[in-house]
């Protein structure tokens, strides 16, 4: 059974249509990516699963369970946590404290065990554990980013573009990470426009065009596809 | 010596208009929106302390406590029957549903407790205190208001630093969506403003009426805008700022009354913060904020 299993939904912003339809699904222990253009609804489909939008009409279901009108927060409770564009780290907010944050839902007593295992990830963010966030690099507050969303233990991480705006060494470390909290267990939802390194590593992908979903099929499939090869990787 | 009663009762006058800022700059802070009515709390909770005293004879102590606790409760029913169903409205209809609210407390109070005004007694049970052979005579209004705005910077402080739900109110002034993420629940952040905010109105209420006993259903209104500007002043959504700039505000307004004139004060008051905003646009202690998009 899918773990996540979004089912036609139709997302709009006033009178502009953004996602047009779209479903697709994640299944425990995949690595998904939602691929496409600038403006396709990538960002706005992820917002929509976290409950930060509403959906018109659709269905989304996590774990088996109608997250029709349950609250962003709660969400969060049930296992899904997003990593969102642009970090958003709390820049006014030491590092330490962004990790806090992260473990809102979790119970006092699970917080030091999970800050641990962050900083074991991120030695960087342990280094600089006192630092104000707005003052880290942008590979450190998308590291910042990714400890924080691991702090509140999701079965799944979505990630929206987390690779933007990185040196491409950074962007083979992101990449690297991301491997390994899936190889540790955690079920992943990439969005990217970095397509190539998405389908280097996704079982399963799909290309957003213009708010709907174009293509799908494992990453291997549409790393051979003609129409991604010349739409997304440059020919 | 005149001067340094004048410059007491400044900063006397200015920690309450520090408690006051306090509630002004945590809901901006916050809600990004100016609570008009946050002012008229202040008589509610003046007419509060005062009813239970002249009319039910509880001691005074109590008597702040339930004022306290019925501010508490109107801050967060005003929250979520007037401003909850406008988030994510335009400013402006913020802006004119506060004045609203604050109309209503007004005439609301009128009707329950008519427009004449009331001789506040003292919930400070205290002898002033004399020095210098009588020339130096410090209030125990001043004493305890005083000591009231410390007690309250720090908690406050410590607050915001170290609790689970402090850090979350920073983190949801920085970015709703983001704590949305972290799996805070909005809401209920800014629910626990409102009721901070408002039981620091009652205690601000008190105090004030303590000190200049009277009080009327407009009794919350000059406070409030003063203590608006004083917040605009220090750097609204700072937390020191509001206290910073309450404190200058009162002690600019003792000065001005005693040293220039009465009638001009309020004038001079605000001609002040005119010009700080000119020259520090973002406050005395704010930051400047960057427009999120
Ligand atoms: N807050 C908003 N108000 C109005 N329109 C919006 C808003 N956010 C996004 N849109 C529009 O919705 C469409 C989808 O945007 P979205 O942010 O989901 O794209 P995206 O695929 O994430 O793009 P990118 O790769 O640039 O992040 C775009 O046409 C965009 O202009
Ligand atoms: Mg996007």
């Amino acid at each position: 059974m899918a773990m996540l299993k979004v089912e036609d939904i139709n997302v709009y912003y006033g009178s502009i249509h953004a996602v047009r339809g779209v479903s697709f699904e994640v299944n425990e222990g995949e690595i998904v990516t939602l691929i496409g253009a600038n403006g396709a609804g990538k960002s706005t489909s992820l917002n929509t699963v976290s409950g930060l939008l509403p959906a018109k009409s659709g269905k989304i279901e996590f774990l088996g369970r109608d997250l029709h009108g349950i609250a962003p927060h709660r969400i969060v409770g049930l296992g899904l946590t997003q990593v969102p564009e642009g970090r958003r780290v709390f820049s006014q907010m030491t590092v330490e404290e962004n990790l806090d944050m992260g473990a809102y839902t979790r119970a006092a007593g699970e917080v030091k065990d999970s800050m641990a295992d962050v900083y074991d990830r991120f030695p960087r963010l342990k280094e600089r554990r006192r630092q104000l966030a707005g003052t880290l690099s942008g590979g450190e507050q998308q590291m910042l980013a990714m400890g924080r969303a691991l702090m509140s233990h999701p079965k799944l991480l979505m990630l929206d573009e987390p690779s933007m705006g990185l040196a491409p060494i950074l962007v083979d470390q992101i990449f690297d990470i991301i491997k390994e909290l899936h190889a540790s267990g955690v079920t992943v939802l990439l969005v990217e426009q970095n397509a190539r390194m998405a389908l280097s590593i996704a079982d399963r992908a799909y290309v957003l065009e213009t708010g709907k979903v174009a293509l799908s099929g494992t990453g291997a499939e549409l790393m051979a596809s003609d129409k991604v090869r010349e739409a997304y990787l440059g020919g | 010596m005149t001067f340094l009663n004048h410059l007491i009762n400044g900063i006397s006058l200015g920690s309450v208009y520090a408690i006051i800022a306090l509630g002004y700059t945590m809901v901006y802070g916050i809600a990004k929106m100016l609570n008009f009515a946050h002012g008229d709390v202040i008589m509610v909770g003046g007419f509060v302390s005062f009813l239970t005293v002249s009319s039910a004879g509880v001691p005074a102590i109590v008597s702040v406590l339930i004022s306290m606790a019925v501010c508490t409760v109107l801050g967060v029913l005003i929250e979520r029957l007037a401003y909850k169903p406008l988030r994510g409205a335009p400013s402006l209809a913020v802006l004119i549903t506060a004045i609203g609210v604050s109309y209503f407390l007004q005439n609301a109070a009128q009707l329950l407790w008519g427009s004449d005004s009331k001789v506040f007694t003292s919930v400070v049970p205290f002898n002033s205190i004399s020095l210098a052979g009588g020339k130096l005579v410090i209030t125990p209004e001043s004493i305890v208001t005083v000591s009231a705005c410390i007690v309250i910077m720090v908690a406050l402080t410590l607050f915001t630093a170290k609790t689970k739900m402090g850090k979350a109110m920073r983190a949801v002034s920085e970015d709703k969506g983001a704590a949305q993420l972290m799996g805070i629940n909005v809401n209920s952040t800014i629910s626990v403003t409102f009721a901070i905010g408002s039981a620091l109105a009652a205690i601000a209420g008190i105090l004030l009426c303590s000190a200049y006993p009277t009080l009327s259903p407009t009794t919350g209104s000059m406070p409030g805008i003063k203590a608006f500007t004083a917040a605009v002043f220090g750097g609204i959504g700072s937390i020191p700022g509001a206290m910073l700039g309450g404190i200058l505000l009162g002690i600019i307004e003792i000065f001005s009354k005693a040293y220039i004139s009465t009638e001009l004060s309020d004038a001079i008051v605000f001609a002040v913060l005119i010009l700080v905003l000119l020259v520090k646009p973002e406050g005395l202690l704010g930051r400047h904020v960057r427009e999120k998009v």
